[in-house]
């Protein structure tokens, strides 16, 4: 069987499946953020498999889905380091200061 | 049909990346596991002929937000085995079957027409430059975007500064 679309969006699902499971399930801040990365990752591989076979402006999302994945992981760990300075662990059961 | 062994072996390796990331317990394996999976989607881009992404993609996930996410882990290093679950697994485990099972059932009943096939090489860099430099381009975006990245690295040394 010829590999198609098909094949592509599957594996782009199954992906961010399991990083959705990870963002949901993991207790440690910076897993979370490595999940997260790997849900980019996911839509990311949509965009070119559809630029590749149907439309073709999805390559250039890709680079701004690079982009602000760079923004996302660098606030995002510069907060997870802070937070490590102040309460020596990141399990994100303790990161609830705006909780109320 | 090389083709054809190509995204099977890349997509065996990016499930079994994205597996080792949510089920490591050492928090650097599940790094290396983040790693694996970044370099076989990397493959499946040039599988698709996109090869400027691939290695963009390699470039930039690989060579800085990897490299980012070791660092970090390596100065919070006494929490280093924590990578535990929380209480809430078996709901994150129905929610993200739930997901899977509703996409792809979606993906299987629609009716795709693909306007190129993967014999199709016409599909450069030159036209990705072309989308976003050229005469009704995305120039703005890009602007913004060089913003937004800017923005965001002085705001991630202002808040991890020592006070």
């Amino acid at each position: 069987m010829d590999i198609g679309l098909t094949h592509y969006l599957v594996l782009s699902v199954l992906l961010f499946g399991v990083g959705l499971y990870g963002v949901l399930s993991r207790r440690n801040a910076v897993v979370i953020l490595m999940c997260i990365e790997l849900m980019l990752n996911a839509a990311n591989l949509t965009l070119v498999a559809f630029s590749r076979y149907i439309f073709f402006y999805g390559q250039a999302i890709v680079i701004f889905s690079l982009v602000i994945a760079a923004a996302e992981v660098s606030v995002g760990l510069a907060t997870i380091i802070t937070f490590y300075r102040q309460r020596k662990n990141i399990d994100i059961k303790n990161i609830n200061l705006l909780k109320w | 049909m090389g083709i054809n062994i190509a995204f099977w072996v890349f997509a065996a390796m990016a499930i079994a990346g994205a597996l080792m990331v949510v089920t490591m317990h050492s928090l650097f394996r599940a790094a290396l596991g983040l790693i694996l999976c970044i370099l076989s989607i990397a493959g499946l881009f040039i599988t698709l002929s996109n090869e400027y992404l691939g290695i963009i993609q390699i470039l930039i996930y690989i060579g800085a937000i990897a490299v980012l996410i070791i660092m970090a882990i390596v100065m919070t290093r006494d929490v280093e085995h924590s990578n535990r679950s929380s209480t809430y697994k078996l709901p994150a485990i129905v929610c993200s079957l739930a997901f899977i099972g509703i996409a792809i059932w979606t993906i299987l009943n629609t009716k795709w027409v693909p306007k190129f096939t993967l014999s199709d090489t016409s599909l450069p860099a030159k036209s990705i430059g072309q989308m976003l430099f050229g005469q009704s381009g995305l120039v703005l975006a890009v602007e913004i975007a060089a913003l937004l990245i800017m923005v965001a690295v002085i705001g991630a040394i202002s808040v991890a500064k020592e006070k």
